[in-house]
């Protein structure tokens, strides 16, 4: 059981979450040539170490966020939200809680 | 007579008398026994049959390592196999029987297999019976595998499970604390009071129905006071103590998996009591205090009733006061024996004490003379004689490389100690892998970045007092780590006797034909070892599958170690170098029954019920699953078929008008200043342009191409939309809008909310639906076809000031509309459009019906939009766009799904209409019925308004390329091959008319 750090609900199961995917792909724009989209969803790294990775707190919040985990050891590193204005929000109480 | 309880001592309670019975006979032991210990106690010896040969056995150890006194305990439907006998706790009426032997374990037919013992060697089965003719000629040999295979099965084997079902509940449980102390030894007791002293929240978890590991074993006074104080210091500081309860894995992220056995120690249980628990338990740190195990040495015979381990030996006599022998020999490679051995001999047995060392220190030669021992230094068994049970053993001489024969001696219990293993199992499921650690002569965990903890004998630290110290120094260190203060005491080293032990895994004498058994639980031999490394299975994981060294029920806990010693030797290399296996959770058995908990029968998956359920009960539905929800399926009249019924809600709905509850369908509000935006990206067709009041069906793809889900959207206003997906792909839809808005576009201005559970709907279908829509909302006006033009939207009220959002769509083909209100109003929505129907001869419709209107109509639902399938496979290409951007819109283009012979959407009826064909039957040219064929059937309906079976389905090409072809509906597996005519989807009013009137 992966335990993952929602920074809006707290540390929860892995089973509460969905597992997104690769979190580093940059999507093309909706009218980029086929051989970018195909680049961008088909060809993915196989890491051995640090991965960043989106998933969705479904069973709770339904945020989605970027998990830097150790695909070896499980290991979490950092958890965020992935929309950034969210994750600037939450930056601004972590600022302010220390003020 | 050998084994006989004594008059006093141990921890049983003589005043409570507890009456059993083994194999039907009524035998009696008292409270605190064990099974086995009251079976020892009755001079019970032959306990077991084993796996392969059928060989005699009895009880080999007093713990959870136990693979000789595997017994099933209760019969019926609570039939539970392959317990050990040293783990079930003794209780009154309980019942236990011998297995794997007929017509009893003392009188085995069974045990002729060790005559043919040479034939049952490693690889037996797999060269016998699949390398050779006729098992490889092809499908024949295997059946004659399965028959074969059937018979070994059933000769070779462990207990049988019930074929009832399980009549007892099991728990799942969930808890959290700061610290997992796993075993309640000197060093876990230790440790649990340390960190509990210091504020944490502790958790203290014990396999055993008693607190103190082996210090129940002691007999020792000053140690008794001590396990007593720490327990009541335990309770007092409000440490959580978990008996009965093992922690059979460790996992990610500081999870354990615990299972606690409420109910298998009681006669007859409460009724709100569970069987078992399963528990998750989440502790930021965690402390293995989970002991050693001692095993044995591999020699002839090793297995007979009668040996034992030597810790076993004094457990019974301390715990649980048997004294398992007269005439004793204690075989040993270390130091750990003599206390044992002394104890025995004071309780009035007469020793003799093998050490394989041939010089040991004074401290050892006193203990031996002082208790009255015979001692015989560079000594050890060589070979166990008698049957079934053990009568003598032959003595070899430790000489230079090996052994000789050199004695013999009488005994009726041979206790062995061939050193100490670390109960390391947690850690490697950690993913950890031991470490040789040649001077104790076991392998022990290595240190972690995890927040996990060794301490004790799990530690390879031998002596109780040096236990303790570890598990405080492990506890002080752990609370210091979670921001506590504490002063930890110096770490003691692995280690602890005065004289080294002598590493011993086989005694043999080169050229003596002996059955030498390394694990007992799987009747691998040393010479299967032999064999497999002669066979070139070199590497220890091979060694293991080869040969299923350690892979019974105990997961290698005996006889890993002196597998793995026996193949370095062969290999000519050091155990290091050969490695170990990786151990694996659960550390013992947990029976499926825990795992499964409460999600069996109608809880094995939520159930999802619409708002007008009863409603829909009340009027007569028969339900059915759609995923999750249950749904009306038909609405049979008195003496009604299924048949029938939907026939007759088809043909009532097609003619006059037909209600049915389409609440289940995913509905999610879009709204925001960019909602527009959004849609016009996710669907295919343009939605730029909607006009308020207006609803449009759409399509979605995925990033690849492939269509993802369809569904109609309405707009109310600029910024609120109202979306419908399919009943399947309801969550997966909102998932993916989540995801999109989230992190690809983060710029839209736009929220998403599922409001599937906030709004009941009714489709109200037929010539007659707009009549009766009029009749329930409160001003008719809105009704007509003027005001409200097909695909128009409305929000209005329904009589009696209900609000309602009307849309007229059709998925019937007919004039129809959709009608939702909140979710507490359905069943008033219901009763109101009910009665106006009835003034219409209408009815009310479940799936069944919805079902063959929408295959008359052609409409594709999750049978055909299964994840395989492009819009243009779907006949839908007409509805993307070529003028805007979309999801899905560059990957649609690949080539290889623009090939003209990719299956696609077509409608199929039977050449002769009377007969009938199957869904999942295979599309195939007349000419050519074989392989994979040229498409396949997702749907058939018998259909009304055609008079016979219709069906949709793919085909390569589609109709067009099928027009005046000979086609079979090929259905191997059901042996029909039934005539089609592949025709266009759209089978019943293909221009609309109807539902646009």
């Amino acid at each position: 059981m992966i335990r993952i750090n929602c920074p809006f609900c707290g540390e929860r199961d892995h089973s509460e979450f969905g597992y997104g995917g690769d979190a580093s792909i940059e999507y093309p724009a909706l009218d980029a040539s086929m051989d970018e989209w195909h680049d961008a969803i088909f060809l993915r790294e196989n890491i051995c170490g640090m991965q960043s990775e989106t998933w969705h707190h479904v069973s709770g919040c339904r945020m989605w966020l970027i998990v830097e985990r150790d695909t070896m050891t499980h290991q979490i590193k950092s958890v965020r939200p992935a929309h950034d204005a969210n994750a600037a929000v939450l930056a601004d109480l972590a600022a302010g809680d220390q003020s | 007579m050998s084994a006989q309880r004594l008059q006093k001592g141990g921890r049983i309670n003589r005043q409570k008398r507890i009456d059993f019975t083994w194999d039907g006979r009524p035998l009696k032991g008292y409270a605190g026994d064990s099974l086995a210990s009251a079976l020892l106690a009755s001079n019970e010896k032959v306990l077991g049959r084993s796996f392969k040969y059928h060989r005699p056995r009895g009880i080999m150890s007093a713990g959870v390592e136990e693979s000789g006194a595997m017994v099933t305990i209760g019969r019926g439907a609570r039939r539970d196999p392959n317990v050990k006998a040293t783990m079930q706790e003794l209780y009154q009426r309980l019942e236990a029987s011998g297995q794997n032997a007929w017509p009893n374990v003392r009188y085995d037919v069974g045990a002729v297999n060790s005559l043919f013992g040479r034939f049952f060697a490693a690889g037996f089965y797999y060269k016998t019976f699949m390398g050779l003719p006729p098992f490889e000629w092809g499908s024949k040999g295997t059946g004659l595998w399965m028959k074969y295979e059937k018979i070994i099965r059933k000769a070779a084997g462990m207990g049988t499970a019930s074929r009832e079902p399980d009549p007892d509940v099991y728990d799942h449980a969930h808890g959290f604390c700061d610290v997992l102390v796993v075993g309640s030894g000197p060093a876990g007791l230790q440790a649990a009071l340390t960190v509990a002293s210091a504020g944490m929240d502790v958790w203290l978890v014990e396999q055993d129905w008693s607190l103190g590991g082996d210090l129940l074993n002691l007999d020792d006074d000053k140690m008794e006071k001590k396990r007593l104080e720490l327990i009541a210091e335990l309770e007092k500081a409000g440490v959580r103590i978990m008996r009965r309860t093992t922690v059979f894995g460790l996992y990610d992220n500081g999870t354990a998996g615990l299972l606690e056995r409420v109910t298998d120690h009681l006669t007859t249980a409460h009724a709100y009591q569970p069987r078992q628990r399963f528990w998750t338990l989440r502790a930021r740190h965690t402390i293995v205090a989970s002991g050693a195990l001692e095993r044995g040495m591999a020699f002839g015979n090793n297995d007979r009733p009668g040996i034992m381990n030597v810790a076993a030996g004094r457990a019974y006599l301390n715990r649980y006061a048997v004294l398992a022998g007269e005439h004793v020999v204690v075989a040993t490679n270390n130091d750990s024996a003599y206390r044992s051995a002394a104890e025995l001999s004071a309780a009035g047995a007469k020793i003799s004490l093998l050490d394989a060392r041939t010089r040991v220190g004074s401290e050892m030669l006193d203990i031996a003379a002082d208790a009255n021992i015979s001692l015989h230094t560079g000594s050890a068994p060589l070979n166990a004689t008698g049957l079934p049970g053990i009568s003598g053993i032959e003595v070899a001489s430790s000489i230079k490389g090996g052994w000789e024969l050199e004695s013999r001696l009488n005994c009726d219990l041979l206790l062995v100690s061939g050193g100490w293993s670390p109960v390391v199992h947690l850690l490697s499921h950690r993913g950890l892998k031991p470490v040789w650690n040649a001077e104790q002569a076991c392998f022990i965990a290595p240190s972690t970045d995890e927040p996990i903890h060794v301490a004790g004998s799990a530690a390879g630290i031998w002596n109780t007092d040096d236990c303790f110290d570890s598990g405080q120094s492990t506890g002080a260190h752990v609370v210091k780590a979670l921001g506590g203060k504490a002063r930890a005491r110096a770490m003691p080293a692995a280690g602890g006797w005065k004289n080294r032990i002598k590493p011993v895994y086989e005694v043999r004498v080169e050229g003596r034909k002996t059955k030498a058994i390394v694990d007992p639980q799987h009747d691998v031999t040393a010479d299967d070892i032999r064999l497999a490394h002669r066979e070139g299975f070199v590497s220890v994981e091979h060694l293991k599958r080869y040969t299923t060294l350690g892979m019974a029920t105990d997961g290698g806990k005996v006889g890993n170690i002196i597998g793995l010693a026996l193949m370095a030797e062969a290999l000519g290399k050091d155990i290091p170098e050969v490695g170990t296996t990786t151990f694996r959770p659960p550390y013992t058995p947990v029976a499926i029954g825990a795992l499964k908990g409460r999600n069996v029968d109608q809880h094995f998956r939520p159930l999802r019920r619409t708002p007008m359920h009863d409603w829909n009960l009340e009027h007569g539905a028969t339900m059915t699953m759609a995923g999750l929800w249950h749904r009306p399926w038909y609405f049979a009249r008195k003496g009604e078929t299924i048949s029938e019924a939907y026939v007759r809600e088809t043909e009532t709905t097609r003619k006059s008008v037909g209600l049915c509850d389409v609440t289940s369908l995913g509905k999610i509000a879009v709204q925001g200043p960019d909602a527009t935006e959004l849609l016009n990206r996710v669907y295919t067709n343009p939605f730029a342009k909607l006009p308020i009041g207006k609803a449009r069906y759409g399509i979605m793809l995925r990033d690849d191409g492939m269509v993802m889900d369809d569904g109609t959207t309405w707009r109310f206003s600029d910024t609120d939309y109202f979306m419908t997906t399919t009943t399947a792909h309801a969550a997966k839809v909102m998932v993916w809008l989540e995801e999109l808005l989230q992190t690809r576009w983060q710029d839209l201005r736009v929220h998403v909310t599922s409001v599937s559970e906030q709004w009941a709907g009714c489709a109200v279908a037929g010539p007659k639906s707009r009549d009766v829509m009029s009749a329930c909302v409160e001003d008719a006006s809105v009704m007509s076809n003027e005001n409200f033009p097909f695909m128009g939207v409305i929000e209005t009220t329904l009589k009696g000031d209900i609000p309602c959002r009307i849309a007229r769509i059709s998925f019937s083909g007919e004039l129809a509309y959709e009608a939702y209100v909140p979710s507490d109003y359905a069943p008033a929505m219901m009763d109101m459009l009910w009665a106006e129907a009835q003034k219409h001869d209408g009815c009310l419709y479940g799936l069944e019906a919805l079902g063959a209107m929408r295959i008359e109509k052609g409409h594709v639902t999750g049978a055909e939009l299964d994840g395989r399938v492009s819009i243009d496979d779907a006949g839908l290409g007409k509805m993307a766009s070529a003028d805007k951007a979309y999801i899905g819109k560059a990957m649609r283009d690949r080539p290889e799904l623009l090939r003209e012979d990719r299956p696609r959407l077509v409608g199929i009826m039977p050449v002769n209409r009377d007969e009938k064909f199957n869904a999942g039957s295979i599309l195939c040219a007349a000419n050519k019925v074989s392989g994979m064929g040229e498409g396949w059937i997702t749907a058939v309906t018998h259909s009304p308004v055609m008079g016979h079976w219709i069906g949709l389905g793919f085909i390569s090409g589609g109709h067009e390329a099928w027009q005046g072809k000979a086609v079979v509906a090929a259905d191997p597996v059901r042996k029909g091959n039934i005539n089609v005519e592949i025709i266009s989807p759209h089978m019943y009013d293909p221009s609309g008319e109807k539902m646009h009137g």
